[in-house]
């Protein structure tokens, strides 16, 4: 059964409308990826899904309808939105930012157990464990980003372009890690991302947007050799 | 020399007083990001509703008590009816909406309660203790401890609970917060009726002092402004400090400079407020921003 599934989403800044009835869904505990231009929607629909815009249409979580619902609500119900910029609280600590992710864990003795877990995946981050967030580097705080997504222990976990900005030795790390957060922990992930070689790489589903439409969608390994997505989005 | 010491120590207790005060302006601050105008006015009236319990024969600490819970839930009632239908407007939106609740809250007990000055008790008895040729007054002491007090509990409620933390991220990045699960809004009226509570309690240590009327935290809000300030609007330790650093800065220069006086010590303060922002904008303690973009 699809864990998201998304039917005829519109999403509004103020009266102007930017998805014009998207649909699609996800699969539990794959990867999938979002490509498009600029301005093609991308982060809206990461949005969309957050409740962070107005929208219309379906949304579904596990069966449920959360489209309608508040923000905080929706990350009741542990869909977890790393988002673009990375969201740092700059004035708090690495790990009060970390603590921060789980505030609406109901089981705590268990989720600081995911601390330590967590921190496994991203050492440089234990040792900076009592530093103030905002001094730390963009690579740094991009995982202390998807540390406190992971904070909440996300079944979905939602990614705005986790490599903007980074040096590629960087990106290629975090990439790794996304992959085994994946792989053992068994998270569903939804990506938007520029760098499309890198996010056909690590996706098995991949959709295409344009100006807030899916105009093609399959698996990365097909579309990989897609004539057209190959000139437009990898370049060669 | 005696001299000195007796100023530094009484300095030390209208401080306290500046401290309590600016406490509840850090605390708004950093739980909302908002300058509160109407803090000191909030806790006169606070301090009205103590007076009118004492007099209705209720004992001082169960009074005292009632007004902490009634300020905590005025505050955050307040802050849904009044601040909420701003609280996306700019700046100076908020802070004109703070001057008309100062204006509010001051006419309002005005109205209730007239304007002719009323004595209120003090928790602390009224025997001063000596220390060689030393006088501290007993409320002096009690009330210097209460501010102590309420500054490590916040100390401790901000640092180690979740719910602190909360309140500390929310101001910080509502939309970060939001993705946490965490209810900014709710977080922002919290932040106000604790606020509102500490300032109440400050109300409380000053009417023994200048005695209770509708007019008498405007002096003390300008003092605690300085001492927010002068400590850094982002510490509640900084408050607290600069509260005793503002009562001793005046005291001294109102003894030792004689054109100052008792007439002039107001404008200490304001002076003080002018030369931290000149020289050291984050205040002793305040955090200055650090980041990386």
């Amino acid at each position: 059964m699809a864990l998201l599934e998304v039917e005829g989403l519109e999403a509004f800044y103020g009266r102007t409308r930017i998805l014009h009835g998207l649909s699609f869904a996800l699969d539990e505990g794959g990867i999938t990826t979002v490509l498009g231009a600029n301005g093609a929607g991308k982060t809206t629909t990461l949005r969309a899904i957050s409740a962070m815009v107005k929208t219309a249409g379906v949304i579904r979580f596990a069966g449920q309808r959360i489209d309608g619902r508040a923000t905080e609500d929706i990350v009741g119900l542990r869909i977890a939105h790393v988002p673009e910029g990375r969201g740092t609280f700059v004035d708090l600590t690495v790990e009060e930012n970390l603590r921060v992710g789980m505030y609406a864990r109901r089981d705590r003795g268990e989720a600081v157990r995911d601390l330590d877990r967590v921190l496994g995946y991203f050492p440089i981050l234990r040792e900076r464990r009592r530093q103030v967030a905002g001094t730390l580097s963009g690579g740094e705080q991009q995982m202390l980003a998807i540390s406190r997504a992971l904070m909440l222990r996300p079944r979905l976990l939602l990614l705005d372009e986790p490599s903007l900005g980074l040096a590629p030795l960087v990106v290629r790390e975090i990439f790794r890690i996304l992959r085994a957060i994946n792989r053992e922990a068994g998270v569903t992930l939804l990506l938007v991302e520029q760098n499309a070689a890198l996010a056909l790489d690590l996706a098995d589903h991949v959709f295409l947007l344009e100006t807030g439409r899916v105009v093609v969608s399959g698996p990365s390994e097909v579309l990989k050799r897609d004539e057209a997505i190959r000139r437009s989005y990898l370049g060669y | 020399m005696e001299i000195f010491l007796q100023q530094v120590v009484s300095g030390l207790a209208t401080g306290g007083i500046y401290a309590s005060l600016a406490l509840a302006l850090v605390m708004i601050y950093q739980a909302t990001d908002v300058v509160n105008f109407a803090q000191g006015e909030m806790a006169m009236f606070a301090t009205y509703l103590t007076w009118s319990m004492l007099n209705a024969g209720v004992p001082y600490w169960w009074a005292f008590l009632a007004t902490v819970i009634v300020a905590f839930v005025g505050g955050i009632l307040i802050q849904r009816i009044v601040v909420r239908p701003v609280e996306n407007a700019p700046i100076l939106t908020i802070v004109i909406v703070t001057l008309g609740l100062l204006v509010i809250c001051n006419s309002v007990a005005g109205w209730i309660w007239s304007y002719v000055q009323k004595p209120f008790p003090s928790p602390f008895s009224a025997r001063p203790l000596r220390l060689g040729n030393i006088v501290f007054g007993a409320h002096d002491l009690g009330e210097m401890g209460v501010t102590l007090l309420s500054l490590l509990l916040l100390f401790l409620f901000f640092r180690y609970t979740p719910l602190g933390l909360a309140m500390r991220a929310a101001a910080q990045n509502p939309v970060s917060s939001r993705l946490a699960g965490i209810r900014v809004s709710r977080m922002l009226a919290l932040g106000w009726g604790l606020a509102a509570a500490f300032g109440a309690v400050a109300g409380m240590m000053v009417a023994p002092i200048l005695t209770l009327e509708p007019n008498m935290m405007g002096g003390i809000q300008i003092y605690a402004f300085a001492a927010a300030t002068l400590g850094g609007f982002t510490s509640p330790l900084g408050a607290v400090v600069g509260g005793f650093l503002v009562g001793v800065i005046e005291n001294l220069v109102g003894t030792y400079v004689s054109f100052i006086g008792t007439e002039l010590k107001l404008t200490v303060a304001l002076a003080t407020i002018i030369v931290v922002l000149l020289v050291r904008p984050s205040g002793l303690f305040g955090r200055v921003h650090v980041r990386r973009v």
